[in-house]
Order: structure tokens, then C-alpha cells, then sequence
């Protein structure tokens, strides 16, 4: 038992990092398309929305599946949607506004979408940084409280997306869609283990 | 019968086969666009090479008409375009117009004129009249490349069509071929794609009708046969594939405008004092260098075009 959840482990962990080799596969082809800024800032963003939704399908996984391995994975997954988004807001920051911060400043302060976006990025910093042993300690009933903020960081992700596209809403139709599916297996979930309690 | 089937399937419960494929291509497109562009590295299935593929145009560089920068390569020039008929990823248009016709090809001029006609593009732009022009193309997302297009004045082609005194606008109407053009079965935009200019603005010397680039007729993802190109806008305006220029006395509106009017206008002006509400406008990168650059009025053009615009405020004719 001990060394299947330590296969799946390593598997996860080499899902979340594929992104990362498969962008640096390509950097190293010279094959990031005509504009690898803008590239590797959808793609960052992508996956770190890719990510975030995979964490919030770990409870309704676990609850289909009976199987409660899927929890031990749960933090890598979390901190691999926040590495992405980093490598997002790192991007943003050094290559496309490279550091002007004559438009970084206005982009936060008076452009809804990246408002949106910075708070996530705000909340997954604070998510990831307390998700040591030592804060889930220090931080008892509380932590879990905090960190369900993911499903609003998730949520504040995908109208980030929604309204930054130009015309196509398919693809960030389709996260919300995901995120809905997600949150009502989560309230499903809840309301299950309440009533089974009252018995 | 066919009464009694009409009565029992109204309203929502029928579904029309349009309505059918409307859905099942957004599912389906769906599933490619979340894929596609991350998969899909552009160096398998492109290289500057292809060029060789396109059939040769002869044609002379007017200098005087062209900047003094080196071109951006052929495979950046066709592996990311913005052409949402063929799909709104950069490099989609390139994968997703193989199935395109562009010959043969006609082209309606009409409307306020007093010659107007149906032209063959070869009668319309013969091969012997090209020149070829050095343009940098800005794009409304600022970013921006230099292209080395080859096509005539768009001026030589409406005066042909003798434009009466009270034609004030000139409309354009790009091709509407759902079944070769894939990005057209979703409503994504307003099909067919429709931009205008003001007349003053088609006669201009530097509005140019492109058929070609870099020595070869235009691929189909740049907008072949033809493609209006105006150096001195936001890259949408330089509407591609046009089978339609009619003049007119009101101001068309253009298809970004009615889908957004408060962030795209008629006028669509380069223009760094200006922001779209959602990025700064100030600077662009040119596609293929490292840090950015400094936007200029009008695309670098503002002696040769700021006269048209002396009395208009471009704060608010954006
Ligand atoms: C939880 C945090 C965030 C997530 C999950 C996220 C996700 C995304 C996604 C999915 C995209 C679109 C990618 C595509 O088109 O394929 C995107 C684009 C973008 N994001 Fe974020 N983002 C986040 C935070 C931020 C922050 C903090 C900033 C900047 C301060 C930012 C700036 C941008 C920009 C500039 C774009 C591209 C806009 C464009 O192309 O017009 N994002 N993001």
C-alpha cells in the first residue's frame, strides 16, 4: 500500500512537471512561436488554471473512488497550480511589462481582469505559503477554513481569463463550467456526509 | 401528418440542424483550442523554406513607400497571424486554412460609383503592376512586424470604379466560406468580417491592396488573394480576403467596433496616448526582438497622414 502511494506520488509529480519540460523542450528548439512572451504567458496562465482545477477535483475524486490516496497528493497539486501562476506573474512582471512599472501599476489598480488575477495570485501566495506542517499546526480549525479560499482564488481565475479574451469565450466558458461541475460535487459531497452523520 | 409532427415537436424541443452543428463544433472546437496550441510546436510543421511552395510575383520595391527595417522572417510572418476565420490561436490560421480556395477569385466593387462591376482579381490586379512595399504592421495588442508586401495602390483600383462626389466612406467585406473556413462555424465574431475607411483615408498613397508577400502570392493565412493593408492602424483594420468594396455616404461600422465598441473605434488610429481600456498602448514588441519599443503616432506616419486627423480628437475618434 505504502509504496503504491509513493508510485503515484512520483507520477504526479512528473504530470506537474511536464508543462515545465515539455515549454522547455521548445524554448531549447527555438520553437516558442513568433512571440514566446506572449506565449509562455498563456501557457503559464493555462496551466496554472489547469492546476488549480485539478486540486478541486480531489475530494470528488476521493469520494468516487473510495480511495483516499488521492489526498496525499493534494499539496503538490496545489503547489504546482501556484508554481505556474508564479512562472505567470513572473513573466508578466520581467518579460511583457518588463518592469515598466508605469503600466504594471495601472494594470493592477485600473484593469478589472488583472485585478482579478492579482488577488488569486494573492491568495495562492498565501495558500502555498502556509501549507507547511508547521502552519497547519499553528493554525488548527482555521487552516482548513483559509484554504478554501482555493475555490474563490479558482473562480477569481477564471473570470481573470473570461475577461481578458478579445472574442472567443469558448475556453474560459469551458473552465467555468468545470469550476460549477467541481463546486457542486463539493456541496453534493457536504450535504452526503452531514446527513449520514444525523443517522 | 406533417401538420401533427409540427404540433408535437415546437419550440425548445427541436433542434435545427444549424443549430446542430453550431454545437458540435463548439464542442469540438472546444476540445482543439484547449489542446491545440499547446501541443502543436509551429517548427514541425513550418520553416522559411515553404516559401518555395507559393507561386513567384514579380515585383520591384518602391523605396520611397517603404521603412528602412529588415523584415521579419517568412515562417513568423506566416505561422502567427491573427485571422479568427481560420481560428483565434496565433498559429491556428496557419494549420486550419490548407482546405481554403483562393482561385478562383472575384471581387464586387459597387455601391456609390459610377463604374461599378464584378472583377476577376487578374483583371482587376494585373500581374504586371505590382510593386512591393515595406510596411511595419502594428497590431492592436502591441506587438508588431516588418513585412515586405507586394500589391498596387489602393487608390489606382477605386478610382477605376469612378466613386461619386457623394461617396464619403468606402466599405470592405471579407469572404464568408464557413465550410472552408473553420473559424466561421462558431460565432466568435459577426461573419463576415466587415472594416471601413474613410474615403480620404482609401485614396491616401499609403493605403495599399496586398496580394502578395515576400515575393509570393499570399498565403492563405494572411489573407490571400487579397488584403487591404494600412500601415498607419491597428492591424484589424487591414481587413483580409475581401470579395466586397462598396462606397457609401454613412460610416460603416466595422465588425470589432460593433462587437466592442468601447474598445475598438472606426478609426483605430496607432496611437500611444491612447489606451485600449484593458493594456497600455505606449509600447510594442516587434515580433523577433527581445525588449520592447516605443510606439509611434500613426505607426511612424504622423507627417504623412496627420493632416487627415488635424481637426479631430483622437481621444475620443479612437
Ligand atoms: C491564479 C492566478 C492566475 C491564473 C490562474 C491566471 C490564468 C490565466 C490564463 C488561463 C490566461 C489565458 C491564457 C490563454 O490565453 O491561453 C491568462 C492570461 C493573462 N494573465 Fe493571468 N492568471 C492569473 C494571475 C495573473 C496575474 C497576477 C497577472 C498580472 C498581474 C496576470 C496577467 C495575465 C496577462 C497579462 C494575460 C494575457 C492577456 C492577454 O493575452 O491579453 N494573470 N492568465
Amino acid at each position: 500500500m505504502k509504496s503504491s502511494v509513493a508510485v503515484f506520488k512520483t507520477l504526479i509529480f512528473l504530470a506537474g512537471l511536464a508543462p515545465l519540460l515539455w515549454l522547455i523542450y521548445r524554448f531549447l528548439n527555438d520553437d516558442l512561436t513568433a512571440n514566446p512572451v506572449e506565449f509562455l504567458v498563456h501557457q503559464s496562465g493555462f496551466w496554472g488554471l489547469v492546476y488549480l482545477m485539478v486540486v478541486l477535483s480531489v475530494t470528488p475524486v476521493r469520494r468516487f473512488t473510495r480511495w483516499n490516496g488521492v489526498i496525499k497528493v493534494r499539496r503538490m497539486l496545489g503547489l504546482f497550480a501556484f508554481f505556474y501562476v508564479f512562472l505567470h506573474f513572473s513573466i508578466y512582471l520581467f518579460l511583457d511589462r518588463e518592469l515598466y512599472w508605469d503600466e504594471i501599476i495601472p494594470d493592477i489598480v485600473k484593469r478589472p481582469y488583472i485585478t482579478l488575477g492579482f488577488t488569486a495570485f494573492l491568495i495562492l501566495a498565501a495558500l502555498a505559503l502556509t501549507s507547511t506542517r508547521g502552519w497547519i499546526r499553528r493554525l488548527g480549525r482555521r487552516w482548513q477554513k483559509l484554504h478554501r479560499l482555493v475555490y474563490g482564488a479558482a473562480l477569481l481565475a477564471v473570470v481573470h481569463f473570461w475577461w481578458l479574451v478579445k472574442a472567443d469565450i469558448r475556453e474560459p466558458a469551458l473552465f467555468a463550467v468545470i469550476w460549477i461541475g467541481l463546486m457542486a460535487a463539493r456541496f453534493k459531497n457536504a450535504a452526503g456526509q452531514q446527513s449520514k452523520m444525523k443517522k | 401528418m406533417l401538420i401533427k409532427n409540427k404540433e408535437r415537436y415546437t419550440g425548445r424541443e427541436i433542434t435545427s440542424e444549424k443549430d446542430y452543428m453550431r454545437r458540435r463544433d463548439f464542442l469540438k472546437l472546444s476540445a482543439w483550442t484547449l489542446t491545440a496550441p499547446a501541443l502543436a510546436p509551429v517548427r514541425l510543421f513550418a520553416s522559411d523554406e515553404d516559401k518555395n511552395k507559393y507561386t513567384a510575383l514579380n515585383a520591384v520595391r518602391n523605396k520611397a513607400m517603404s521603412i528602412g527595417e529588415k523584415p521579419n522572417s517568412w515562417t513568423e510572418i506566416t505561422t502567427y497571424n491573427n485571422f479568427y476565420e481560420f481560428g483565434t490561436d496565433k498559429s491556428a490560421p496557419s494549420r486550419n486554412s490548407r482546405a481554403f480556395k483562393p482561385r478562383p477569385w472575384s471581387v464586387a466593387i459597387d455601391g456609390l460609383c459610377d463604374k461599378p462591376g464584378h472583377y476577376q482579381l487578374e483583371d482587376l490586379i494585373p500581374a504586371k503592376k505590382l510593386e512591393e512595399r515595406v510596411y511595419s504592421l502594428r497590431c492592436v495588442e502591441a506587438w508588431s512586424m516588418v513585412i515586405p508586401w507586394i500589391g498596387v495602390p489602393l487608390k489606382n483600383i477605386l478610382l477605376k470604379a469612378q466613386p461619386r462626389s457623394t461617396a464619403r466612406f468606402v466599405e470592405f467585406t471579407s469572404v464568408y466560406r464557413p465550410s472552408e473556413m473553420p473559424g466561421q462555424r462558431a460565432h466568435i465574431l459577426d461573419w463576415p468580417y466587415m472594416e471601413g475607411l474613410r474615403l480620404d483615408e482609401a485614396l491616401h498613397p499609403l493605403t495599399f491592396l496586398a496580394v502578395g508577400v515576400y515575393g509570393r502570392v499570399l498565403p492563405n493565412q494572411n489573407g490571400a488573394p487579397l488584403r487591404l493593408v494600412v500601415p498607419w492602424k491597428y492591424g484589424f483594420k487591414s481587413i483580409k480576403s475581401i470579395v466586397r468594396i462598396r462606397f457609401t455616404d454613412t460610416m460603416p461600422v466595422s465588425t470589432w467596433q460593433r462587437l466592442a465598441p468601447g474598445e475598438y473605434g472606426f478609426y483605430a488610429n496607432v496611437n500611444p496616448e491612447v489606451d485600449h481600456p484593458r493594456w497600455s498602448q505606449r509600447r510594442e514588441r516587434r515580433i523577433g526582438t527581445f525588449f520592447k519599443r516605443e510606439t509611434q503616432l500613426f505607426n511612424g506616419y504622423a507627417d504623412e497622414v496627420g493632416a487627415l486627423y488635424k481637426n479631430l480628437d483622437l481621444e475620443k475618434w479612437y
